[in-house]
Formats: structure tokens, sequence, C-alpha cells
């Protein structure tokens, strides 16, 4: 007789068989078989009936599955789980229609030609192929660059002063912060035109919005930085201190490098919460249909402003152009944001 | 042997293990000896192979002194009149049960006990004579001074193995001619230079729990210090990496004198010169008894010692 060699052979034993797969897959099938059938037999019409007696079939259809071939611990496993698939549905569903409607309607007057020029001679009317949004994209670069250059070290100090600091106005600092986050952007866009122009005398400019927006940049950036900070463990703080460091020493060059790529995250949140903003730079900027190089003085262009004046005025192929004015920012900050996660994550394997 | 040069060959050590009891001699001769005890023998003939350097003051130092130290975290009391003399150029062990105060008080000896909002003090902490806790010394000069290994290993994650170790240099803001050289020694005298000295330039994270502990000995050799607090090196440790670490706290001891916090009373009886011993009986921490080494495991004054030291309780 052959001596019978045992030769490993890699397997994954709990991959599950077709057999076991059967059950589930019958159980989808029933699901919106008796989905279509319900609809097509009770009042329940239109997309929304349907809708709703899926998901309510679906939770029907996996807990009595769950519970034939099993017991009740299952079913209710079963329940929870189409519950969080549902919830997931939820989130991503709207998600992908709004990133569809934007590519399908914003895609439309897309030619490198709009990144040359801009609306300073072009009617609203003239077809896609005319003018540019150059305006919009050297205002949003100047506005939100600013806004970053300021925000981003208020914020990330006012984190360190919470966190590391620890001082006595820590809590209300926090406090403020906190309830900075929830103030509306018009408030800061007003704050902005209350003091800096009517106060101090400054007409519209590109700085103005800036500032604006830094209002409301400081505090997610300072909310985020502050719970990655929380999240460096205290050894490694103690470890620089027991070295003969200064508290300064210690932040600047083992705590603030073990966040960096959190911190990245804080600003990269803050320029989102920004960038979109419109109702602050109405009050602050102005809005303007040529390009202006000079962001201490004058009207601005920005997206936002792009797109909601495109709208206002209404026919075919403004509607047009503010469908892409969205798309164009929606990629040009998805490049900025791979840029900075690139970027963060660029030096060395971390591990 | 200057301490700088240690080649971790068994030669190298049990020379320095010659210098430091001096009259070992036989036992040099044949290197079983030496580890024999470890594995076979109970703790007190442990105890007793190394036999302790009498500490005498060495250079005019007279080394870091506790005089009188009491602790408070609010209104706790946890620890209670503790007075210790730590030699330069000895080991010494702290052990006693957990939530006894040993770690409290190695962070009152290098001023980290501070950091704990609600904390406390009383008494004195003497280095070179001079009380460290004194308004106007500067604490971070004190810290220099009394280097801290902490329980788990911690090196900073942004930084390379190298400037892991060159990093208190840094931090401290001290200039050095020549870097390399302090770099080498630094981690030859931890023990760690020939897993290491290709892969300088990687993240200290990537090395093994045991050589990042190594690495953060390293790290606190860089600076120079004149006393160096281990709170548990060892704890979360394979038996492997506690030996390699306890080849290095000897090594070093030549050179400064170590504290070290350990529930393992292999290793304290194996590595220190002399024990003390911290009990805790529902109230603040005591120090119950303290004394070379061979003399707290062999023959023990108090009962309390002799139950913790032979395992009756703790």
């Amino acid at each position: 007789m052959s001596q019978t060699l045992l030769v490993a052979k890699p397997n994954r034993p709990w991959k599950l068989t077709p057999k076991q797969v059967l059950p589930d897959l019958l159980g989808a099938v029933f699901t919106v078989a008796s989905t279509l059938l319900i609809v097509a037999l009770s009042p329940l019409k239109g997309k929304l009936g349907f809708a709703i007696t899926l998901i309510f079939m679906a939770i029907l259809t996996a807990t009595a599955v769950s519970w034939i071939r099993r017991d009740r611990k299952a079913a209710m496993n079963s329940t929870t789980t189409v519950l969080v698939y549902i919830a997931a549905a939820f989130v991503i569903l709207p998600l992908i229609s709004v990133l569809y409607e934007i590519v399908r309607l914003g895609s439309v007057g897309f030619s490198l030609g709009i990144f040359t020029d801009d609306m300073a001679e072009t009617s609203s009317e003239s077809p896609l192929t005319e003018g540019g949004l150059l305006h919009a994209v050297i205002g949003t670069a100047y506005i939100v660059t600013f806004a970053t250059l300021l925000a981003t070290p208020i914020g990330i100090l006012t984190a360190l002063y919470i966190v590391e600091v620890k001082g006595r106005f820590a809590g209300l600092v926090r406090f403020f912060v906190q309830a900075m986050s929830g103030v509306p952007s018009i408030v800061a866009g007003l704050f902005i035109f209350a003091v800096w122009m009517i106060q101090l005398g400054n007409a519209y400019s590109g700085i103005a919005g800036a500032f604006a927006l830094t209002v409301l940049m400081i505090p997610t950036v300072a909310r985020t930085s502050e719970e990655v900070l929380k999240l460096i463990p205290q050894d490694l703080r103690e470890a620089g201190l027991a070295l003969g460091a200064t508290q300064w020493r210690t932040v600047a060059m083992v705590v603030v490098p073990a966040a960096r790529s959190g911190l990245i995250t804080a600003v990269i949140l803050g320029v989102a919460r920004v960038v979109g903003e419109t109702a602050p730079l109405l009050l602050t900027v102005g809005g303007a249909d040529a390009i202006n190089l000079n962001p201490t003085q004058g009207n601005m262009s920005a997206f936002p402003y792009y797109v909601w004046k495109n709208l206002l005025i209404g026919n075919e192929n403004s509607i047009s152009r503010a469908w892409l004015g969205v798309f164009v920012l929606m990629i040009l900050v998805l490049i900025i944001f791979t840029l900075a996660r690139y970027l963060s994550t660029s030096r060395g394997v971390k591990k | 042997m200057s301490s700088t040069d240690g080649k971790n060959t068994n030669n190298d050590r049990e020379e320095t293990m010659s210098q430091v009891t001096g009259k070992q001699s036989r036992a040099i001769q044949d290197p079983s000896t030496i580890k024999q005890p470890v594995a076979t023998h109970s703790l007190s003939d442990v105890a007793s192979a190394r036999r302790a350097k009498f500490g005498q003051p060495t250079n005019g130092s007279t080394g870091l002194e506790a005089k009188g130290v009491h602790a408070w975290f609010g209104k706790k009391h946890v620890l209670e009149d503790i007075s210790l003399d730590f030699y330069t150029g000895t080991v010494n062990a702290l052990i006693g049960p957990s939530g006894c105060g040993k770690s409290t008080f190695i962070r009152i000896l290098n001023r980290m006990h501070e950091f704990i909002p609600t904390a406390s003090l009383a008494g004195q902490v003497l280095l070179d004579g001079k009380d460290v806790y004194e308004s106007g010394v500067d604490v971070t000069k004190i810290r220099l001074r009394v280097g801290m290994v902490f329980q788990k290993p911690n090196p900073f994650p942004s930084m390379t193995i190298r400037e892991n170790v060159l990093s208190g240099l840094k931090l401290a803001q001290i200039k050095i001619e020549n870097s390399d050289e302090l770099l080498e020694s630094c981690l030859r005298r931890a023990g760690l230079w020939d897993e290491v000295k290709d892969r300088l330039s990687e993240y200290g994270g990537a090395l093994s729990g045991g050589q990042q502990q190594r690495l953060c000995i390293a790290r606190s050799l860089a600076v120079n210090p004149q006393v160096l607090l281990m709170d548990e090196p060892c704890s979360a440790l394979d038996p492997g990496s506690t030996l390699r670490i306890e080849e290095t706290i000897r090594e070093l001891s030549s050179s400064m004198s170590i504290v070290i916090v350990t529930h393992n009373m292999q290793q304290a009886a194996r590595v220190s010169d002399y024990t003390s011993f911290f009990l805790s009986d529902g109230g603040p921490g005591r120090l119950i008894e303290s004394g070379t080494t061979a003399e707290i495991f062999t023959n023990p004054k108090q009962k309390r010692t002799e139950d913790y030291v032979s395992g009756k309780f703790g």
C-alpha cells in the first residue's frame, strides 16, 4: 500500500457552501416576488409604496427564515442585520443619486475652455462654449486658502490649549468652540459685514470673505484636532517630559508629529465645511463676473456664488452653468483632498 | 571597562561583573555558575550569588536620597514616610504588591508625580544633596539627570529608530558633535545595536516589544543620566527580552544608579544590589524593610517581608 501523505492545502472551511446560501437566496427571491405581488394586489402604489413594502418584507422574510432554520437568537440577529443594511442604503442611495445628477447635468458644459475665461463679456444666454468659470476658481482659491491659513493655526492652537495646556479657561474655551460650531453660516457673514465692513469701513473684498469663512472653519478644525490629540497616549507625553523636555518641546516634537495625520484630517474637514458656503460670501465678497486677482480689494466671485447666480438667472444655459459649477467644484475638492491625504501618509509606513 | 564600549559578548559582561562585585574570580572562570542559579536554585541562592556592592559615595556624589516622602492623590494618602538612599553605581529593586505606591514613589524621584492634577507630597528628594523640589529648581534639568523607562514600551511613533535614540538631545535642545558615535554607544549599551544597526531609519514601532523597550532604554541613555528609574520595564516582555534587559541593567549599573520597580521576585534577586519592600495594609504604602538583596531574600528581619518574598501572600 502506498503511504498516504497529507499535503496541507490552503482552505477556507468557514466559506459558505452553495447549499447554505440557497435559503438566503430563496428568501431574497421570495421577498421581491411577494413585494411585487402585494403592490399589484393592494392599493400601495408607486415607488414609495414599493420601497416600504420591500423593506417590510425583507425584515419579515429574513427573520422567518432564520427562525425556522435555527432559533430565536438567530432571528433577532437577522432582523438587526437587515435593519443595518437598510440604514446603510438610506445613506448611500441619496448620495449616489446626488453624485449621479451632478455628473449627468454638470458634465454637459464641461470643456477645458471654461478654465481660461470668465463671464465678464458673456451673456447668460450665450451657449456653454462661451465664457468660463476661471473667476470662480480664482476667487474660491484665494478665499479658501486665506481662510485655511488663518483657521488652521488658530484651530490647532485652540485644541492644544484645551488638551495640552489644560489652562484655567479650557472648559470655557471648549464650550465656546462648541457653541461656535452651531452658528449658522450667514451669522458669520453678518459678523464680518458688521465689524469689518460697516464699523471699520472696508468694502467688499476677498479677504473679508476669508475672514467670514475663518469664523466658520475654526470650530471644525479645533474640535476635530481636540479629539485627535486626546487619542495620543499619555505615555508619549510622559516619555518626552521624562527626557528633560519642556512642555512646548514635547508638544512640538512628540505629540503633534504623532497626531499629524489626524490634524490634516481636521484641516480637510474644515475646508469641506466652508468651501461650499454661499451666504457669508454674498455679504462679504459681493460676487463678480470678472476675474479679480486682488484679494484685498473689490468684488470677487467664488464657486458657490457662481452657482447661486446662474441658478437665479434661470434660463436653460445658465442652469447648465450652475450644474457645471457644482461639478467642477466637486472635482477640484476631490483632487485637493486626495492630494492632502497622500501627502499626509507618504512619509514612510507607520506601525 | 568603560561603559560605552559594551560589546555584548559573555566575556565583556563578566568583566563588568567582576568589577562590580570584585570578589567573584571563581565564578568568572566558569560562566555557567553565573547563569545556573537563575534556572535551578531558590531565590535566596540567586540573591546571594549576586553579591551586593556595598555602595560607597563615589566621585563625591551621594546619589539619590528620599527623605520622609509622603504622597497624596486628592485626600487619599498613598505613601507614608519613605526614606531611602540610592547609592551611585547600584541597582535598587522596589518590590511589593500592586497598589502599594512603588510606581508613585519612583515618579516622585524625577518629578513626574506632579503631572497628576490631584497629586501632592511632603518630604525631600535629594539629588547630590540638593532637594529637587526646592523652588527655583529647573525641573527639566532634574529629569535629564534622572531618566525614566516606562512599563509599556513607548518609542515615539513619528520618529525613526535613530531619531528615537537621539530624541532626548533634540527635546532638551542639547547640541552634540558626534551623534553617530553616541547613537551606536547608546544602542550598544542597551543591547540593541546588533539587531537594529542595518535598519536605523525604520520607524521605532516596527520593532518587537522587547526591542522597543530596549530602544526606550537607549533613548534614556542618550542624555547621560545619573540615575535611571525603571517602572516594571519587563512586565510586558517575554523571558528572552527580559533576560536581555537584565543584562543591560547589569552593564549600566557600573556607570549610574538604577531604581527598578518589579513584580518579579526572581528579577529583583537577579539584578539588584539592594531591595526595598513596600506594603500597604489598606492605608498608605509604607516601606517595610530595606537592605541588601541577599539579606532581604535570605534573612529578612520582618515576617511580612519573608512571607512576601517566599510567595505566601501578595
